[in-house]
């Protein structure tokens, strides 16, 4: 009996192992993306004037396995989930879907949670030290297949509640007309 | 046609004792048949309608949902805009509104039309010119409170409570004097006696809901600064015992096993003096509740004979699926039946007064429990019941579902939710998700019944003409032979329907029904919030309940008014 435990407990270990230096190839020591450059990012396709291209801000974490990780741990611990549900939103609006409101990319995601949107979602300024919100957007970005399959989340110990992040269809990210999850101001 | 039915419909429930029964018979089970559109009014929201319009001699009041904007209407002049009134709610507050943005109606008294604001406002506002008389706040956002319900008002005081149950709020009632908006009195539900103005006119039936300050000492310490008990839902009055009736939602954070002790007050029914908010007696339904299942739900008003004597009693059809019959002026229970398909709980004790719980289907932190009936939404949710005396019956729009629960960790952030649980719904045995019911309170069960697909999360009225009417989650408004259940009439409205119909008779003598139509609420923000059913989570659980339900209906918010040709 005791044998068989440890030998289960080996063939564990080493599969754990295994994981893990997999997920080291998949991205470590990841760049924090740069913060400063946040506010790059047009939300419209209109612009006024020539119209000039701004650089994407890429956020290496959604490469990394144990960042989005983090990330979906963190969507939970922050209350995100009591908002935006598994990513099918309940008051806030859907975030696994195609449709953006205030921008899909990385940096516009960033600004959505630290700086809050005016139809009821938090600013969480000051909560979160600004890896951790990368980690959050990159997460964000997984549920509507944005972050590679190898990277993504998988099934978990939780209430099944539909495909996991890694099996998600990767969207095409549409620009919403209109506020999903408010009434337009009047 | 009784001598007390004057035609109008001054408050949602249509009178202080929630019956919603019209005296009015020009519309009845003959001629129900042949209802046309007479008029129509668009709210200019597209979100959950969960409003009555009601009607004072020759104007109607329509609130929307968020931006709560309340109209007067010409009823002279198939319904033109007399003037609108706008109480600018901040616009951060559909964040915390867990349940879409709804509002449940304005009231009428002494020349006053009352509304709240979904950010926590109580407003006065000159029933003739729309002038604003005055403003009271009461709910801070930030901490999660909104305001959702319907005011009553009573002996010149406008009752209120806060929603909130999501964000670990503190539920409380509170009554605003009429004509200043100052606060006479305000009762919390958790905490202590002298926070919940329980004093010396306090005597509970039970001795489960006895003792000093119960609600600090059933909570771990200091969990019921969290604990909930909001104030969502129907306020009633009987003006023969002179008190106020009203039930409390959940206790604070979903997950019970976060919260060991019966938590009081949360999922309970008070007893309370109008004038002074003393509390005289209170019965919790709940204790300790495992399911969100809240008790907001109406209690009706009625005497009933009961064992050949004539008992005053409230009817409170349950979340927890058991429809209580209670004798008004003590809280004793007198009788608590199953009426739906039941696995949560086995039945209520009528010696103690306690729920008794199935341990089977007690929720864990991080563990599936499933097959959970009634789900969280419970037998039946807000949406109101009414009776008719002539028929006997209580009628009830209601639901059929079960799910499964997985209770998680639970951080608090104010302003942000407070629940640590996973939750889906699924249809109950038969797999019609919803159910019209009439009810024989007197005998126990059920006169008639009818099967609908969606839950039905409209309200209901019934009238002198033995017509009751409601309306379905797809949109249609459908009359029905409030003796037999007879469909005799439907038509299909624009969006779903989530309203309470109301009934009156216009300034031409004629008689006229009313519904909005305008899908959202809890389940219907599927559609209303353009949410995404692949997640079975989506809208708290209602994402795996209503998959189908973006398919069979879109937004909406407009007023059908209808009436004989
Ligand atoms: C209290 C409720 C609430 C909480 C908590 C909340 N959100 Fe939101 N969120 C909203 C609402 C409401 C909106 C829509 C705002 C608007 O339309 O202006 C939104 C919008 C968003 C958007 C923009 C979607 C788009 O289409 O552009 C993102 C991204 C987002 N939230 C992510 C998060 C993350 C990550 C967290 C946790 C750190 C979080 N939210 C917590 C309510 C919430």
């Amino acid at each position: 009996m005791r044998l068989r435990l440890l030998i289960a407990a080996i063939v564990l270990l080493t599969g754990i192992s295994l994981i893990a230096c997999e997920r080291e190839e998949r991205g470590f020591r990841v760049q924090t993306p740069d913060t400063n450059r946040v506010n790059n990012k047009q939300l419209v396709d209109l612009q006024a004037g020539q119209p000039s291209k701004t650089p994407d801000t890429p956020n290496d974490y959604e490469n990394n396995a144990q960042a989005l990780a983090d990330g979906k741990q963190l969507f939970q611990q922050m209350n995100c989930t009591g908002c935006h549900a598994h990513g099918g939103g309940s008051i806030g609006p859907a975030l696994m879907d195609d449709k953006w409101i205030y921008g899909n990319r990385p940096e516009q995601i960033f600004s959505t949670i630290v700086e809050g949107r005016p139809n009821g979602m938090p600013s969480f300024r000051g909560k979160l030290p600004d890896y951790k919100v990368w980690q959050l957007a990159a997460y964000v970005r997984s549920l509507s297949g944005q972050a590679p399959s190898h990277a993504a989340p998988g099934r978990d110990d939780d209430l099944q509640v539909g495909k996991p992040e890694n099996s998600q269809d990767k969207k095409k990210p549409q620009n919403s007309t209109a506020s999903k999850s408010a009434e337009a101001p009047q | 046609m009784p001598a007390s039915e004057d035609g109008q419909w001054t408050m949602p429930a249509k009178n202080v004792q929630n019956t919603r029964f019209s005296g009015l018979n020009q519309i009845n089970t003959s001629n129900v048949g042949q209802l046309k559109v007479a008029w129509t009014f668009s709210t200019g929201v597209d979100r959950g309608q969960e409003a009555a319009p009601i009607v004072v001699g020759d104007t109607m009041y329509v609130v929307s949902p968020y931006p709560n904007i309340l109209y007067a209407l010409d009823l002279k002049n198939n319904g033109a805009q007399k003037w609108k009134y706008d109480p600018h709610p901040q616009q951060a507050s559909p964040g915390v509104a867990c349940c879409d943005t709804v509002n449940r109606g304005a009231v009428f008294d002494n020349g006053k039309v009352f509304i709240n604001t979904l950010d926590g406002n109580t407003c006065a506002v000159d029933a003739a010119t729309g002038k604003e008389l005055w403003k009271t706040k009461l709910g801070d956002i930030n901490q999660g409170e909104t305001i959702t319900m319907a005011p009553l008002v009573v002996k010149g005081k406008v009752i209120v409570g806060n929603a909130g149950g999501e964000f670990g709020v503190r539920g409380w009632i509170a009554a605003l004097d009429e004509d200043t908006g100052k606060v006479a009195w305000k009762a919390y539900s958790a905490g202590p006696d002298t926070d919940a103005l329980i004093g010396p006119d306090f005597h509970p039936f039970y001795a489960m809901d006895q003792g000093k300050d119960l609600g600090v000492t059933s909570w771990p310490p200091d969990q019921w600064k969290l604990g909930g008990g909001t104030v969502w839902g129907w306020v009633s009055y009987d003006p023969d015992t002179d008190l106020l009736y009203y039930g409390t939602g959940n206790p604070g954070v979903w997950n019970p096993e976060l919260r060991p002790g019966d938590n009081k007050w949360g999922s309970t029914i008070f007893a309370r003096k109008p004038d002074t908010g003393a509390a005289v007696w209170a019965y919790q339904l709940n204790p300790h509740d495992l399911y969100d299942h809240d008790e907001v739900n109406e209690n009706l008003v009625i005497d009933l004979p009961i064992n050949g004597e004539t008992r005053k009693v409230i009817i409170h059809p349950g979340r927890n699926g058991f429809m209580y019959v209670m004798d008004r002026t003590t809280g004793q229970v007198l009788s608590a039946t199953s009426y739906v398909y039941e696995t949560a709980a086995k039945g209520v004790d009528l010696q103690s007064g306690r729920l008794i719980p199935n341990k089977d289907k007690e929720p864990k932190t991080n563990q599936v429990v499933r097959e959970i009936c009634p789900a969280s939404p419970g037998a039946k949710d807000w949406q109101p019941t009414a009776y008719s005396p002539q028929t006997g019956l209580v009628y009830i729009p209601h639901q059929n579902l079960c799910m499964d629960y997985e209770g998680v960790d639970a951080n608090y952030i104010a302003g942000t939710p407070y629940v640590g649980a996973n939750t889906k719904f699924y249809a109950g045995p038969g797999g019609n998700r919803g159910f019209f019911t009439a009810w024989d309170p007197i005998h126990n069960a059920p006169a008639w019944q009818i099967k609908e697909n969606f839950p039905v999360w409209s309200g209901t009225v019934v009238t002198a003409g033995d017509v009751a009417f409601y309306g379905t989650m797809d949109g249609w408004f459908k009359a029905v032979n409030a003796k037999s259940g007879e469909l005799l009439w439907q038509f299909k409205t624009g969006s779903g329907i989530i309203g309470q119909p109301v009934t009156y008779k216009g300034p031409d003598g004629k008689q006229y029904v009313a519904i909005l139509s305008g899908i959202g609420g809890w389940p219907g923000a599927l559609v209303s919030g353009d949410l995404d059913p692949d997640d079975d989570t989506a809208a708290g659980g209602w994402g795996a309940g209503l998959r189908d339900l973006k398919d069979a209906t879109t937004k909406g918010g407009t007023l059908y008014v209808f009436s004989l040709p």
